[in-house]
């Protein structure tokens, strides 16, 4: 792993990997291999995430923590452009450059690359390509890891989205506990494989690597419907479950804050006190607000069932029409982050059936 | 990648006081190059960027083919477009766009056109009866109905009398509340459909204004056997991008910026009226 981080800064890569802080594995600059998180745990559960240490000798040994990739392409603030006023009054719009220096993100989940796939093609392939978001894609390296120890949470089984990378990794890990396989994804990290001192993986090993991944699916206990829910969901409008969840929810919108997919943001204006520039700032937003449906005067989602009914059938309804799946990879995010812990596999099963019929 | 986020500088050329709280900003973008290259359809808005403040969708209520200026009809609601109703003439502002997709006016051409719109929501039609009137010969009749909450909100009152005297055009106004010499209709605007002479059958109809206005209307129309399939509607969202990134105008799986603002009907018809969407 070392040599596979000191490969990557040699190419020009400022990597981020898994670390333990605050009591939770997060994504942060990573020089050592000895700031991974190794023997560390985590157990999740509606509305729980806590970590626990089993001394075991693997880095990766752990489901999703609250980060994807999200906040590295998708920044949660960010000035767009800043106006900047003469004297005269003319105004000059001038660009904000983003930070070119190429990036490579270690142990990146299944669930975590289909979320980024979802997003590409938000900020990306529309009328209107996000330049901001181009610029760090471009420069991005993923080391995928397959994953081998869900969470109670997680159901991308069930969702098709992992626990193995299939896709969209430059490098992907098998770990095992007397070492890793390496898979090769892309050119660029055929060229990065190239530079370390590998020797061919064992059939055992092989066999053992493929174990993992299938238990790991075989784990989840929970899942959403294998079907498309667009319909369904859009049937059950008045479902008296909106209400049941709404008397819970806090409508605090952390479920949007670490979903992979949630792409709703803000824009606005930060003058400076002499007048003389003003910045326009995007920010993460939540369709949990009350200004995020307000028009003059008028909130269109002016109580908690309506905002949940929003966001549900948007990420597991509309989502279809707007980009051919749905917008849920399966992360369990939602579930564990949520501080009364509302479980969306449940609302689902509740709302449209066991069978989201 | 060119950013797309970024506005482009315009002038105020002349600031119109349309009513006590409704105004006009005819604008030009200051490099002429830019000036130029811009076009427009009816229907289609721009993003309006005050400085220091922030931007706000509005739509272009002048004729494409005037290159000269484009205007936008604004009301001074919220904090940008009151900061917007202190602009004067030689003023600057930002302006993005034209963004979403605008009338079907090819759909309308040899056809009765119908334009039923309430409040301000005559601001994104007005582009099309002026389009209309500029190309009198390849519509049929046009008949504009337009519905206020007080006669003191209608604005363009003397193109509104105008209009009507000429031929194969009716206007038909109305207002909840009326005032003195006021010489149109006291009630809903939707009253008036007996009074339409039109071929339903045919006719196409665009609409804009409050939804409960739209879905009135729309009734009234289906039971003189206007088709869904010639019923267009402009609808409105919060927005902040334009660009079907934001996220702020879904409605279903429509952004409304980028698939809108002007749906046919059957496109919003499954939503239609459903509160929270």
């Amino acid at each position: 792993m070392q040599t596979l981080l000191d490969a990557l800064r040699e190419a020009g890569y400022r990597c981020v990997g898994p670390q333990l802080r605050d009591n939770a594995i997060v994504y942060d600059e990573l020089g050592d291999t000895s700031q991974l998180p190794q023997g560390v745990r985590d157990r999740q559960a509606p509305g729980s995430y806590r970590i626990e240490i089993d001394a075991g000798p693997r880095h990766f040994s752990w489901a999703t923590g609250p980060q994807a990739l999200k906040p590295f392409l998708f920044a949660p603030q960010e000035i767009l452009w800043r106006a900047e006023r003469e004297p005269d009054n003319t105004i000059r719009f001038v660009d904000t450059p983003v930070s070119s220096t190429p990036l490579a993100v270690i142990g990146v989940r299944a669930c975590d690359l289909a979320a980024l796939r979802l997003q590409d093609r938000h900020f990306l392939e529309g009328p209107f390509a996000d330049p901001h978001y181009g610029a760090r894609r471009e420069n991005l390296f993923l080391v995928a890891v397959h994953c081998s120890h869900p969470a109670d949470t997680c159901f991308c089984a069930s969702t098709g989205d992992g626990p193995r990378a299939e896709q969209g990794f430059d490098l992907a890990l098998n770990e095992l506990d007397d070492g890793y396989l390496l898979q090769e994804g892309s050119e660029r990290g055929a060229a990065i494989a190239a530079k370390l001192a590998l020797s061919p993986a064992s059939d055992a090993q092989r066999d053992a690597a493929e174990r993992e991944i299938e238990q790991a699916a075989q784990q989840q206990t929970r899942a959403l419907p294998s079907r498309t829910l667009r319909d369904a969901l859009f049937a059950n409008l008045s479902h008296p479950r909106w209400d049941d969840v709404a008397e819970r929810c806090l409508s605090c919108g952390n479920c949007t804050s670490v979903c992979p997919t949630c792409f709703c943001h803000s824009e606005l204006d930060d003058a400076s006190l002499d007048g003389s520039q003003s910045e326009h700032v995007r920010e993460w937003d939540s369709c949990f607000t009350a200004g995020h449906s307000h028009i003059h005067g008028i909130t269109l989602r002016d109580d908690t069932p309506k905002r949940y009914r929003q966001w549900l059938t948007h990420k597991l309804g509309s989502w279809h029409d707007q980009y051919g799946r749905s917008g849920c990879v399966g992360c369990g995010r939602c579930i564990s982050w949520c501080p009364v812990g509302i479980d969306i596999t449940e609302e689902v099963a509740a709302i449209c059936g066991e069978n989201g019929s | 990648m060119t950013n797309p986020h970024r506005p482009l500088e315009a002038e105020v050329v002349e600031r119109i006081q349309e009513s006590p709280t409704i105004f006009t900003l005819r604008l030009r973008f200051t490099d002429p190059e830019q000036h130029a290259a811009y076009s427009f359809a009816p229907g289609q808005f721009n993003m309006l960027y005050l400085y220091g403040v922030g931007e706000v969708p509005i739509s272009i209520v002048s004729d494409p083919e005037d290159v000269h200026l484009f205007d936008h009809t604004i009301r001074a609601v919220g904090r940008v477009t009151k900061g917007l109703a202190q602009l004067e003439a030689g003023d600057r502002l930002g302006i993005r766009g034209p963004y979403g997709r605008g009338w079907p006016l090819e759909l309308a051409e040899d056809r009765d056109v119908m334009i039923v719109t309430g409040g301000l929501g005559c601001a994104p039609v007005v582009s099309v009866i002026n389009y209309v009137m500029r190309r009198r010969e390849q519509f049929r009749r046009l008949v504009i109905m337009q519905g206020v909450k007080h006669s003191d909100d209608l604005i363009w009152r003397s193109q509104y009398t105008h209009w009507s005297g000429l031929p194969e055009t009716q206007v038909l106004v109305a207002a909840d509340e009326g005032a003195a010499l006021w010489p149109w209709h006291v009630g809903h605007v939707t009253d008036l459909f007996d009074r339409v002479e039109m071929d339903f059958s045919t006719a196409v109809a665009m609409m804009c204004g409050p939804e409960g206005m739209m879905r009135a209307a729309i009734e009234q129309l289906h039971a003189r056997g206007m088709g869904e399939d010639n019923l267009f509607l402009s609808m409105e969202r919060s927005m902040k991008c334009a660009m079907g990134l934001c996220g702020h105008c879904q409605r279903g799986g429509q952004f409304v910026c980028k698939d809108g603002p002007v749906f046919s009907y059957t496109q919003v018809k499954p939503l239609f009226g459903v509160r929270g969407f």
